[in-house]
């Protein structure tokens, strides 16, 4: 005799779509070994989606992992994170409590001369790096036009195939925005309409105000101090 | 008892998985520089100790660092494998379906091949008789780029085999789907994509194993039936002069 359980408390309620009613819901029949093995293809399927810098949905959690377990949902993913973090060094972080979407993040205080990501990696990381500058100097949001007048000075311009980086329009209008490392928003009552860039939430996790005003300062030779305003924001900005 | 997981044990395993694959030397200077980086006690001979840690944690959720042996130069090189995997799903999210159907059909090919590769030609030829999507030469050939640059692959002379990271990832699937055809070293015992036969009783060798194995001998000899060795032993002298 099966029956179906509500699950309660994880708003889950709109999830359960048309389950088939003889699946069992009761958390206590779960046994150790079989919640250690969700635990276990959870983990692996966050490194596999993180890999390539794509948000994860809880939706999608969901439905590939955690399936019939959606009881004890909450349980997994507290033990997936911390597998995470003991095993790998990493952190799974909500960066939508609205629509549920996760990343990883680096716990691992970052090394001088790291090389963490693959060649292709470090050079768009670069790329990004510097156009997160631009954007805190600026005052936490830049227009698209003036991004691409800077980038212009990098002899990075938005219609052409770049060497190193191809299609540069599509890598910071639609990579680097998908891997929310960029936030883009439609300035209102512009015509033709405008956007405007600002950090990402990964940006935001990833990096401070901090390392990026140090990076600016080393790269100008001078004391972060010298740009007063940005100086006392980064420095009251908490990790 | 197993050792606890230190930051650097932490910061070392996660350039292993970006690297796709280590070389061997390459793994000794970043387990110094993960050491170093995170204030952790450095001894350069425990390489191995430092990984055994990792792995016992790595258990549970059936992972590996494991060390495979490059067929190409006898070099180790260390991946992190997945040993739940059942089939190429390490790869199943970063290429299409029919992408994957393309590797799955070249693997087929280089497994089967004489000599472990299999010819550009003859894989542009499988690309549009693909069963999900039928696939361009132009566009198959792309894609093999990306394979090899992605190191599933390798490429000599416009052939391909299997590339170090492919075999040391994929060994246990390859072993239990290509059972019959799938050949072992007869010297290490592991799998032998690229690999020298014996003519008269057919076992294989690595050609890193051959080396070894027939170093200073003037009259190589197969071991397992003792007819003469008739391949080229890279390295060996043959005919008695010392090299």
């Amino acid at each position: 005799m099966s029956q179906r359980k509500r699950s309660k408390g994880l708003g889950c309620s709109q999830l359960l779509d048309g389950e088939d009613d003889s699946i069992p819901t009761q958390v206590e029949r779960r046994s150790q070994e079989q919640l250690n093995q969700k635990v276990s293809e959870l983990v692996q399927f966050l490194l596999v989606k993180d890999q390539k810098k794509i948000p994860i949905k809880r939706a999608d959690i969901l439905k590939n992992i955690i399936r019939e377990y959606r009881d004890a949902y909450s349980e997994i993913i507290r033990r997936a994170d911390r597998t995470l973090q003991e095993v790998f060094g990493l952190q799974l972080v909500e960066i939508d409590a609205k629509r549920h979407i996760y990343i990883l993040i680096n716990n691992l205080p970052c090394a001088e001369g790291e090389q963490l990501c693959r060649d292709k990696e470090k050079e768009k990381m670069g790329l990004l790096l510097v156009i997160l500058s631009f954007i805190f100097m600026k005052g936490n949001s830049v227009k698209d036009s003036a991004l691409w007048e800077f980038l212009h000075l990098l002899r990075v311009y938005p219609g052409k195939q770049h060497s190193v980086f191809g299609d540069v329009r599509k890598l910071v209008a639609e990579e680097f925005v998908r891997q929310k490392y960029l936030e883009t928003t439609a300035i209102p009552l512009t015509d033709p309409p405008e956007f405007k860039y600002q950090w990402g939430p990964r940006a935001e996790k990833e990096t401070s105000k901090k390392d990026v005003l140090n990076f600016v300062a080393k790269m100008q030779g001078k004391d972060p101090k010298f740009w007063a305003s940005q100086y006392s924001e980064a420095n009251k900005a908490t990790t | 008892m197993a050792a606890q997981m230190t930051d650097a044990h932490r910061r070392f395993l996660q350039a292993l998985m970006s690297n796709g694959i280590t070389e061997g030397s390459e793994a000794k200077k970043l387990h110094q520089h993960c050491c170093e980086t995170d204030k952790v006690y450095y001894a350069h001979d425990k390489l191995d100790d430092f990984i055994s840690t990792i792995n016992s944690h790595l258990q549970p959720l059936f992972m590996q660092i494991r060390k495979g042996i490059s067929e190409d130069d006898g070099r180790a090189h260390y991946a992190v494998v997945n040993l739940a995997e059942t089939e190429v799903t390490k790869m199943a999210s970063d290429y299409t379906e029919s992408e994957l159907e393309l590797f799955r059909k070249t693997m087929d090919l280089i497994i089967l091949s004489e000599n472990g590769f299999a010819s550009s030609t003859d894989i542009l030829n499988l690309a549009d008789q693909l069963k999900t999507k039928k696939m361009k030469k132009k566009e198959a050939e792309q894609v093999l780029k990306v394979f090899v640059e992605d190191k599933w692959l390798s490429e000599k002379n416009g052939e391909y085999t299997l590339h170090t990271r492919c075999i040391i990832e994929m060994e246990q699937y390859i072993l239990s789907n290509y059972q019959d055809v799938a050949r072992k070293c007869n010297i290490c015992h592991s799998l032998a994509i690229q690999s020298q036969g014996c003519e008269s009783c057919g076992i294989g060798m690595h050609l890193p194993c051959v080396r070894k194995y027939f170093r200073g001998q003037t009259e190589p000899r197969c071991p397992e039936c003792n007819e003469f060795w008739s391949c080229d032993t890279p390295g060996v002298s043959r005919m008695g002069s010392q090299t």
